[in-house]
């Protein structure tokens, strides 16, 4: 009960955090539109009603990722910079349970990115869903945002311990994008790619949503999906606690 | 049975230097500190910046691993940092140490909640710290808006949520205005009286008089002397002080100075256009006629002499520390001066 408190507090301090400026707000609403405005066009221009309800899609999980990958290693940077990252190391908790939070709020603003970016293309670029899983495309959704949270969650346990390590949130951006088949998809990626496709968790989830959208075999995906997600957390809460104490050993908490 | 317990401490920093061609630096920030910190004390840790006080605070509190030594906090040794941070309160200076884009009330919601504050508890407790730092009526607005002094204030109220018994208060005056800097001063001894065990950080003296039952000088990472504000006062209670105010002392000048037979140290401070030079030599000693002649050119204002103060005591032996670093590779043993 008091983990789940502690979690449900960390989400709001964050979510109040992400939403307190006006205009960040406005852009983060915006953001994810521009994503989809740009691969309908492509996709348009390539191909016929098939490729938007793919491009459709890949845009929406597309947004969540982008926002997972860069700003998690931006949040632990500014933590760090403005001193809390000391404050919250001396907290008597488990280190894992202050990155989730950080990372399950991200993720969710994915939810919106969904939902808008669906929505857009539905109303200014007339795709429409087949949706023929509706059951199984409404666990894939939120599996695959989930799943992202805790890619997100792996990345900031690293984070902690490295200081530069948002540039690696920010150089992961895109390429996942082509390596998880979100823009294109996984066939047309040479070989020796795919198993590090097979290791990504939103790969998976984004092929069940595509899967339960078009009449296929979702259920598969989203099994491995939520395997791999579960992977990635359990990794995670291992590793917190030595980076923890390999950033006591180097002094990388606090801002160099 | 002593609360804070600092048992021959050592931290080293390892960084880089360089962009293409980069070299490996190690810099001894800490060498063999030693102190005890009895139930109820307030302790003072005095020394100039880069001197070691931070990361001997950042032992103690768990936040950095020592290369060597033991440090516990009511017998309980910093490897077991679950139950350390339990005890302690950890409140530092300067801006940083808060969310400033939400409200003073969400800080303290969401540091109650890492500290296990009961949830029936949590409301009467953070109104009660609102009250104790004169915060009350503003807890509802975002921190970003706060002076410095309220930030410094909603630290302290931060620090106290769990009622700790032990606190770690570093450079908490750190960039207040002379005001805001009394009010902290007072909280603290609050705290005292309110029965907290105290380990204090500061560079500024008269904090350390006012406040501090005992202190301990850290110089070039060393304890250099350790006692009583007034035991540290007695080390000196021999020297007198002779005070020059001047105008265009070159550097050569001050170096002609402190080679002057007597001189023990030379502390310069800049006032607007004027240098206040002060001078300590051994009482008896008549020296203001070659004091006056050594800098050279310089215009000369108003000179005095004076009994030495706690801060004379102490660039004596901040000064001497790191005279002997610099000098020879024997390492000063700190007096005790209790």
């Amino acid at each position: 009960m008091r983990t789940l408190r502690l979690l449900g507090v960390g989400c709001l301090v964050h979510g109040k955090m992400r939403f307190a400026s006006p205009t960040v707000a406005a852009l983060e609403m915006i953001w994810p539109l521009f994503f989809a405005t740009i691969a309908f066009f492509l996709f348009r221009a390539g191909g016929g009603a098939e490729a938007l309800v793919y491009a459709s899609l890949g845009a929406a999980v597309m947004g969540v990722w982008s926002a997972t990958s860069t700003a998690s290693g931006n949040a632990l940077q500014r933590e760090r910079w403005h001193g809390t990252l000391e404050l919250l190391a001396a907290a008597p908790v488990h280190f894992a349970l202050i990155l989730l939070p950080m990372t399950i709020t991200l993720a969710a603003l994915g939810i919106y990115g969904m939902v808008a970016t669906l929505l857009w293309g539905r109303f200014l670029f007339g795709v429409d869903l087949p949706l023929e899983h509706p059951l199984a495309f409404a666990v894939a959704l939120p599996l695959t945002i989930v799943s992202v949270g805790t890619a997100g969650f792996l990345l900031a346990v690293a984070f902690v311990r490295h200081r530069a390590g948002w540039a690696l949130g920010n150089m992961l951006e895109y390429p996942v994008w082509l390596i998880a088949g979100f823009l294109v998809p996984l066939t047309l990626l040479p070989d020796w790619v795919r198993p590090i496709s097979w290791a990504l968790a939103p790969t998976w989830g984004m092929s069940a949503i595509r899967e339960a959208a078009s009449g296929g075999t979702p259920w598969p995906d989203i099994v491995v999906c939520a395997g791999i997600g579960a992977v990635y957390t359990a990794i995670g809460i291992v590793l917190v606690e030595r980076m923890l104490r390999a950033a006591r050993e180097k002094a990388a908490l606090a801002p160099a | 049975m002593a609360v804070i317990e600092a048992e021959n401490l050592r931290r080293t920093y390892r960084t880089t230097t360089g962009t293409f061609r980069r070299r490996a630096l190690e810099v001894e920030a800490v060498r063999g500190v030693s102190f005890d910190v009895a139930e109820g004390e307030l302790f003072g840790l005095l020394g100039p910046n880069g001197a070691g006080k931070t990361t001997t605070i950042k032992m103690l509190i768990t936040l950095l691993i020592p290369n060597s030594g033991t440090a516990r906090v009511l017998g309980t040794t910093s490897s077991r940092r679950g139950e350390v941070r339990r005890l302690i309160g950890y409140i530092f200076g300067g801006d940083r140490g808060v969310y400033e884009r939400i409200s003073a009330l969400d800080n303290l919601r969401y540091f109650a909640e890492l500290y296990a504050v009961d949830p029936r508890e949590q409301r009467k407790r953070i109104a009660y710290l609102l009250e104790l730092v004169g915060l009350t009526g503003r807890e509802k607005e975002r921190v970003e808006g706060f002076s410095r002094g309220m930030k410094q204030r909603l630290h302290i109220a931060r620090g106290l949520l769990h009622d700790p018994p032990v606190m770690f208060l570093d450079e908490p005056t750190l960039g207040l205005d002379p005001v805001g800097a009394r009010e902290l001063r007072g909280l603290v001894a609050e705290l005292v009286r309110a029965g907290k065990t105290v380990l204090l950080t500061t560079h500024y003296m008269f904090e350390a008089d006012a406040l501090c039952d005992r202190i301990a000088v850290i110089a070039k990472g060393k304890i250099v002397a350790e006692g009583t504000p007034a035991a540290l006062k007695a080390t000196i209670a021999d020297a007198t002080v002779v005070e020059i105010e001047a105008f265009g002392v070159s550097d050569d000048a001050l170096e002609r100075l402190r080679a002057i037979p007597g001189v023990s140290s030379v502390s310069v401070e800049d006032r607007e256009q004027a240098q206040v030079i002060a001078v300590q030599s051994s009482t008896g000693l008549e020296l203001t006629h070659t004091l006056l002649g050594a800098l050279g050119d310089a215009q000369i204002g108003r000179v005095s002499s004076r009994e030495p103060t706690l801060e004379d005591a102490y660039v004596s032996l901040v000064t001497a520390a790191e005279q002997g670093a610099e000098g020879a590779e024997a390492e000063p043993e700190p007096a005790a001066v209790a």
